[in-house]
């Protein structure tokens, strides 16, 4: 099988520890970026990001991000939204209002709680009537949404936004999730090379164990303590010389994705 | 504009719903009008409205070796896959094309969380998960594609699509992408929702339930019967199965309008008819039949039935089957696609089961009364929260 290529024109990132892609460039280049406020999800209108779930917040800042990188038009994007666990805070106050007192659930958390609210908020946030989808694959959720924005950005030929993200965990579900801290990222991803082309990326299917480039020793530890943090495999060589990551897709497939830098 | 799809082959399928489990008991109790709504018996008080309940979930026993994933969304999955010997026919792919080569694209709203709504509910002395649900893989939105993966031994890509109530319609999109792509040879395709009182507690706070059961298309429709349903299908490439019905086209697009309505003048559903048609290479006098969306609430109807009349022809039939199976969620879009599939494979279109007295607002396009008529191309519309449509086209092999 052929290589499917792709180029990104939009990276968008949001940690506790780094509020954006710059400040990972900045902290692979050996400084220490200063801790990044709250998520500001500035594409949402002010009442809007008031009541917002926390997952929303942190979905919508990430592919602003990554949407003001790539100078696209928002109304005609596609995106994919990918979350292993979805809101957990709210995941967490609805079961136990259903424990609790069943009939006080509230209306607000219920449309909240489906996995497509961060979509819904964002194309209704950006006009967008685009396909809009909402992903999930466990510890495998990055790299099977990355290859779902892949083939609709290559089998449509149309520009696909991905934003994959996860908060911490609440309650007594965090034992389950061990979820212990936010981490979202996003990608522009266009078919075709053009001027506002940061890397281009070569996907292929892999169900051996070639070698990729090692994760800088200092993002190891921001890796873990969240599924979308595995994102940092691809993102680092974003942000440096480019190399090869490999990603699962599935129990016994992989993603090998070789990385161009461009810009 | 999008240019026309190569159509894939439907190689099986089957649905298991409160119609009774398998393609036959549904097709019998669409045939002669028989309803599978109860009032609300699953769950805790109080009991709101009407349900489409399977029988026999309950019992449902897990094999030994997938017992961790035990939870009734499973158990239903599991009942599904015996019907109409479509765990053979999965077999016969991986045999075929090699596991790693078989995608699975399932599409389900909320998965297992009534296995989380139980460890809330008993909670140990130290506010932790009971020891017996202590389980991570269940308490997770992709339980239900996790636990079929192991179910069916399949290697290849694996996703789960959560939009709510279009993420069984949206499955197949995915599906023909990595097909087209040549990164899977087969998908199993498909979705599960079971009852739990997340949906029947959460759907009721928005007042969207019918105190009884629903009446789609109704002047004096009053809101949803939710139900839960397992549906599955395999898509293939059509030298593979070239006597097998087709999927023919697929539409996505969103509202932009709001989380819990849909847009009142239906952009996002034609926008999703649009390319549907597109891919199709159809235009909309061509459709015998559109298995609608229609989930008795009435804002989806009148936006719908408002659809139907500006572009549909008056001798094409629509109709809602949320009557017979409740709205069963993330499930819906692939009971509605076996639906429509059986409407061309028996030349019936079902009624509009529930509608005493139709609205006003709807046309000569809509079925009331089952009908025989031949059927080459059915449509299946399945529309979300936040604003998310899908539709669907099948046709008869060529």
């Amino acid at each position: 099988m052929n290589a499917l290529q792709l180029h990104v024109e939009g990276i968008g990132l949001w940690s506790p520890r780094l509020g954006d892609f710059a400040a990972l460039r900045a902290l692979l280049a050996g400084d220490s970026p200063s801790a990044p406020a709250a998520p500001a999800a500035a594409l949402l209108p002010a009442n809007e990001r008031r009541r917002a779930p926390e997952s929303v917040r942190l979905a919508v800042e990430v592919a602003g991000q990554a949407l003001a990188m790539s100078g696209r038009d928002p109304t005609t994007l596609a995106c994919v939204f990918a979350s292993a666990h979805g809101d957990q805070a709210i995941t967490d106050a609805i079961c136990s209002t259903l424990a609790r007192a069943p009939a006080e659930l509230s209306p607000t958390r219920f449309h909240h709680s489906v996995h497509n609210a961060p979509a819904g908020y964002w194309t209704i946030a950006t006009g967008c009537r685009a396909p809009s989808s909402a992903v999930c694959a466990g510890a495998r959720t990055f790299g099977a949404a990355l290859l779902e924005a892949a083939t609709q950005a290559l089998a449509e030929r149309r520009p696909v936004l991905l934003a994959c993200y996860d908060i911490a965990g609440h309650g007594p579900l965090l034992e389950m999730t061990a979820c212990t801290h936010a981490f979202g990222c996003a990608l522009l991803l266009a078919p075709e090379a053009g001027a506002t082309t940061l890397a281009t990326l070569r996907l292929q299917t892999s169900t051996n164990h070639a070698a990729s480039t090692p994760l800088p020793a200092t993002l190891v530890a921001e890796a873990q303590g969240n599924p979308a943090g595995v994102a940092l495999e691809l993102l680092a060589p974003l942000a440096g010389n480019g190399g090869r990551c490999r990603l699962a897709i599935a129990p016994a497939l992989d993603l090998l994705v070789d990385v161009e830098r461009i810009a | 504009m999008k240019t026309p799809m190569t159509p894939l082959a439907i190689g099986a399928c089957t649905v298991s719903s409160a119609l009774g489990c398998g393609l036959a008991a549904q097709h019998d109790a669409l045939r002669h009008g028989r309803g599978g709504l109860r009032p609300n018996d699953f769950g805790s008080a109080p009991r709101l409205g009407w349900i489409g309940r399977v029988d026999g979930v309950e019992a449902v026993a897990l094999p030994a070796g997938l017992a961790a994933w035990d939870c009734r969304n499973n158990r239903l999955a599991w009942l599904g896959l015996q019907q109409d010997g479509f765990l053979d026919r999965v077999h016969a792919a991986r045999a075929r094309y090699g596991a790693h080569r078989v995608a699975l694209l399932l599409g389900t709203s909320t998965a297992s969380i009534g296995a989380t709504e139980e460890a809330y509910r008993r909670l140990d002395a130290d506010g932790r998960f009971p020891v017996d649900l202590r389980r991570p893989a269940l308490h997770a939105p992709d339980s239900l594609t996790a636990f079929a993966a192991a179910a069916l031994g399949l290697e290849g890509p694996c996703l789960t699509i959560s939009t709510a109530c279009s993420s069984s319609a949206k499955v197949f999109a995915s599906a023909a992408r990595l097909l087209a792509l040549g990164l899977a040879d087969a998908a199993v395709v498909g979705g599960v929702d079971s009852l739990c009182d997340n949906v029947l507690f959460g759907f009721n706070a928005l007042e969207l339930i019918a105190p009884a059961g629903c009446r789609p298309f109704d002047a004096d429709r009053d809101g949803i019967s939710i139900g839960e349903a397992a549906g599955f299908a395999l898509l293939e490439r059509l030298d593979a199965a070239p006597d097998a019905p087709r999927l023919l086209g697929y539409g996505e697009a969103s509202d932009a309008w709001h989380m819990s309505s849909p847009h009142p003048d239906g952009h996002g559903a034609e926008l999703a008819l649009d390319a549907a048609l597109a891919r199709a290479g159809l235009d909309a006098t061509r459709v015998d039949y559109v298995n609608l969306h229609g989930t008795a609430s009435r804002q989806n109807d009148a936006m719908e039935a408002a659809l139907v009349g500006r572009r549909f022809p008056a001798h094409a039939r629509a109709s809602s089957t949320k009557g017979y199976t409740g709205h069963t969620l993330g499930a819906a879009g692939i009971v509605e696609a076996t639906i429509a599939l059986q409407a061309i494979e028996h030349g019936f279109v079902p009624g509009n089961l529930g509608a005493a007295t139709p609205d006003p607002a709807c046309g000569p396009q809509f079925a009331w009364e089952g009908e025989s008529r031949q059927v080459d191309v059915a449509l299946s519309n399945s529309f979300g929260f936040g604003g998310n449509n899908a539709c669907l086209i099948f046709g008869r092999a060529a």
